[in-house]
């Protein structure tokens, strides 16, 4: 059973729709109750760094999850801002994230990337993939997805990166750690490569 | 390659239904905003707007079922614009499954709407939209004098605020998108208003959107490569069956801009 977490940060109905679509078991949690037959997570995230860590905190689902994902091993898919709590702190905020990838995320240089990139960084882009994963199987190389960001991961082992986007330079737009998985862009708005991820971490 | 440049498709919804006719031969029920969408997803539209013109705020209700009904079947980017003007008629949006929502009249009546609304949500899913009318012509001077003005309730409402200087606060408010019509243009079919898409691109900093005046293939391109914009935004030439969203691609691909193809 696939638990989409409910935590107030995104569009979790676009997630139910296509498990639903892909006739995989899913169901949405909402509180540390709702995990009995769960067997993978996924982390949504559409909005602010702090705010999204201070719902998982309050709705009780924070230390619940890091039983079921450190200590049970249970895959996990963070997505966006989903992606970017499990890194240890962000430029967008001051709480502390989950940690479970080494990593911080760090705000676009703006000035840096001048008139020719605006933020956020929206749209389709291509994702190079840095090596074999099952996350990415059946994706072509070079496959667009949606992304809609101002802030990027930067994992501190580069050996985590499964994949990088351009845009002025490079940067990693999705990440594996054992059980943990995560990508920035929004593979529930991205057509077929990302109903394609989306199977695929469902058949992990 | 980079972030490719976006095409996207703009359907009016009049209480559920699309209306300036949409032409398919062989969709079932060109009505149907469903339907529809789905056929320009099939097609490889990079996000589709749906922009509300029902005039009763009693049936606005409609619309949320149908952002409901499109985002069950449809899996890129939704926009939904017209009569939003809360921070309510927002989350309703945006939990019926839509992505972003337009504000445009709310936003000059309260320039603090967008910025509250920006506070909530992000600044991901606040698109300002932006009608625009010259109001000087630049053959009576230098053409760097040309001015454009803000309109509202559909062009017919002048405002006297700078187009440009308005685009670049709506965005210090918060917006994280501007989608910017000519209504110059709008319906002409002689191409955007290259200058004027010019002067917001080069003026703030996040993504903008042209739109108004497409009648031709070519016309998308320039929006692009004349215009600076990163997004283009069509109607009527998709809606007839003159060009499909492929064909529009590829036309871009040839004029060198980057797409999803």
């Amino acid at each position: 059973m696939i638990g989409i977490v409910d935590y107030g940060m995104g569009n979790i109905k676009a997630f139910s729709n296509i498990y639903k679509n892909l006739k995989f078991p899913h169901k949405v949690v909402r509180g540390a109750g709702d995990f009995d037959d769960v067997t993978k997570v996924i982390l949504p995230g559409v909005g602010a760094f702090d705010y999204a860590m201070e719902k998982l905190e309050k709705s009780g689902m924070k230390e619940f999850l890091e039983a079921l994902v450190q200590v049970n091993s249970l895959p996990v898919l963070g997505i966006c801002v989903g992606m970017q709590v499990l890194a240890n702190t962000s430029d967008e905020g001051s709480l502390a994230g989950l940690g479970w990838i080494d990593a911080t995320v760090n705000k676009f240089d703006a000035v840096k990337l001048g008139k020719s990139y605006p933020l956020p960084h929206m749209g389709w882009n291509s994702v190079r993939q840095l090596r074999d994963n099952p996350l990415f199987r059946n994706i072509e190389v070079n496959s667009r997805f949606y992304f809609l960001h101002s802030y990027y991961f930067n994992p501190l082992n580069k050996s985590d990166a499964l994949g990088v986007a351009k845009y002025g330079g490079e940067f990693t737009c999705a990440v594996n750690f054992e059980n943990i998985f995560g990508v920035q862009f929004h593979p529930e708005k991205s057509h077929q490569a990302g109903i394609q991820l989306l199977r695929n971490f469902g058949e992990l | 390659m980079g972030l490719a440049k976006r095409i996207i498709p703009c359907l009016d919804v009049d209480n559920g239904r699309v209306v300036k006719g949409v032409q398919f031969v062989d969709i079932r029920d060109a009505g149907d905003p469903v339907e529809v969408a789905k056929r320009y997803d099939e097609q490889g539209a990079d996000e589709i707007t749906f922009l509300d013109i029902t005039a009763s705020s009693d049936d606005r209700e409609t619309m949320v079922h149908v952002v409901e009904e499109v985002a069950g079947q449809v899996f890129i980017p939704l926009t939904v614009g017209g009569g939003i003007r809360s921070v309510e008629d927002i989350r309703r949006m945006l939990n019926a499954g839509a992505d972003k929502v337009g504000i445009n009249t709310a936003a000059v009546f309260n320039p603090e709407f967008v910025r509250e609304a920006a506070n909530r949500f992000g600044s991901q899913c606040i698109v300002v939209a932006i009608d625009a009318k010259c109001v000087s012509d630049a053959s009576q001077g230098s053409g760097e004098n040309k001015r454009w003005e803000i309109f509202t309730h559909g062009g017919r409402k002048s405002t006297g605020i700078d187009a440009i200087e308005w685009a670049k606060k709506m965005v210090d408010y918060g917006a994280g998108e501007i989608l910017l019509t000519s209504m110059d243009r709008d319906g002409t079919k002689i191409g955007f208003d290259l200058e004027l898409t010019r002067a917001v691109s080069d003026a703030v900093s996040v993504p903008v959107i042209a739109s108004g005046g497409v009648g031709e293939l070519k016309h998308l391109a320039e929006g692009v490569t004349e215009g600076r914009a990163d997004a283009v935004l069509a109607a009527s030439i998709f809606h007839f069956g003159e060009h499909s969203i492929e064909e529009a691609k590829r036309a871009m691909a040839a004029a060198g801009v980057e797409v999803r193809l």
